[in-house]
């Protein structure tokens, strides 16, 4: 059993990472949500950095629905997700895989790019660690929420919009923590306010992996079958 | 897979579709080594009843079972299915869409990829993307993967479709040599599979009114 999942991570990393895929979509989006922002609202610094976390959060969290909707509905229109079905994993693990690859190809690459677009937003340099750490913790729980989205809209065409409205409201939490993490580490409250926004981040992905799965394969089951 | 006491049973079975009855009170039983094949016109319930029976439709009424196989794994995990929708991704090429489907799916004493591919006469194009071959060539690719994992029952939703004469004789010997090793095919078609001794099981518009 472990070694079909680890199978089904790798080969969705794959088809993500290759063309038309949209790994590297995500990336780019983020990029050029968080660059016109300056062009928006002037390029006044102070400004800037008061806007930075909040910016880079909303832009990622945008990013990171980009490439939600076709993390079923891909495998679901070639005819995969009926073979996917039969295998030895139980739907449950085949969400997890699929969220998993999905963090990867999109929620990994969009922490590694943060730390650049900061500079581009005026963050204060001491304030990176803290940004870094706290979209690592929170980015899981937007691919394991995200899954119970893009498996309820698996068979609505072009559902990328409908599954963004039914995810957004779930992902507040984590842009208020995420946001409360950056802003915290800002004013000089690192030992605790920063802390305790992780921590509340860190819960909220747990919760997310551990509930996420769940629903997403109940949530196949009953429009599937 | 050399149970011989391996049994296919479906009991009344019934298939709504979109609120229209397809068929109902269906009753069949195959046993190890042998094939059901299921004729009958567009529309008379052949694709739902395999769907119904690899679990991948609702079962509304009646029952279909799996016997003498391995009591821990459903019948969906002791078959293998193969519908209109090839499940092939484009950009993968053919021998790692094997290679994937054998990790996923457990290999157990299973060909090997490359063995599954020379007999589908895929060899020469292990590394071409799925994206070049034409629609015969995936169709083999797709019946290929029935190789690299083994399964007691097969279940074939028209699988000599877009295939060429000496395709459909491969396809044949694939299937016989399944039959002699004990397992059980149901498959649907409208062309003569050349199965040696397959039940047929004809479905009729008729049984819906």
């Amino acid at each position: 059993m472990r070694r079909a999942f680890l199978a089904l991570v790798a080969r969705d990393i794959r088809l993500a990472a290759g063309i038309g895929g949209g790994g590297g979509m995500a990336v780019f989006f983020f990029l050029t949500v968080v660059a016109i922002v300056p062009l928006g609202v002037g390029p006044d610094r102070p400004v800037l950095e008061l806007l930075a976390p909040g910016m880079l959060w909303v832009g990622l969290l945008l990013a990171s629905l980009l490439t939600l909707d076709r993390m079923f509905q891909a495998d679901v229109e070639d005819g995969s997700f009926d073979l996917l079905s039969m295998g030895p994993l139980p739907l449950e693990l085949v969400a997890v895989a699929k969220s998993l690859a999905h963090w990867v190809v999109t929620g990994l690459p969009l922490v590694i790019a943060a730390p650049v677009l900061g500079i581009l937003l005026n963050l204060p340099p001491e304030t990176m660690p803290w940004l870094m750490l706290a979209m690592l913790v929170g980015t899981p729980a937007l691919s394991f929420i995200g899954a119970v989205g893009a498996a309820l809209t698996v068979g609505v065409r072009r559902g990328g919009l409908l599954a963004s409205l039914l995810v957004l409201p779930f992902y507040v939490p984590v842009l208020i923590f995420g946001v409360g993490a950056v802003e915290a580490a800002a004013v000089g409250f690192e030992g605790q306010a920063a802390r305790q926004a992780l921590l509340f981040l860190g819960a909220i992905t747990l919760a997310a992996i551990a509930i996420g799965p769940l629903g997403a394969a109940a949530a196949l089951r009953a429009i599937l079958r | 897979m050399t149970t011989s006491d391996l049994r296919l049973a479906a009991r009344d079975l019934a298939c709504i579709r979109g609120g229209r009855l397809v068929f109902e009170g269906l009753s069949f039983e195959v046993g190890a080594g042998h094939a059901l094949v299921l004729t009958g016109p567009n529309g008379a319930g052949k694709s739902s009843l395999l769907r119904q029976i690899a679990g991948l439709l609702e079962v509304e009424q009646g029952e279909v079972a799996l016997t003498g196989g391995d009591p821990e794994c459903g019948i969906a995990e002791q078959s293998h299915y193969v519908g209109h929708l090839d499940g092939l991704k484009p950009m993968m090429s053919v021998i790692e869409t094997l290679r994937f489907w054998r990790a996923f799916l457990g290999a157990g004493d299973a060909a090997s990829p490359d063995a599954a591919l020379q007999a589908m006469a895929l060899a020469p194009l292990a590394d071409l993307p799925v994206a070049y071959l034409s629609a015969g060539q995936k169709r083999r690719l797709s019946l290929a993967r029935l190789a690299v994992a083994p399964r007691p029952l097969w279940l074939l939703d028209e699988p000599s479709v877009a295939l060429d004469a000496a395709s459909v004789a491969r396809l044949r010997d694939f299937m016989a040599a399944h039959l002699a090793g004990g397992g059980i095919i149901v498959a649907a078609t409208h062309l003569d599979l050349g199965l040696q001794g397959a039940a047929e099981l004809r479905l009729t518009r008729e049984m819906a009114s």
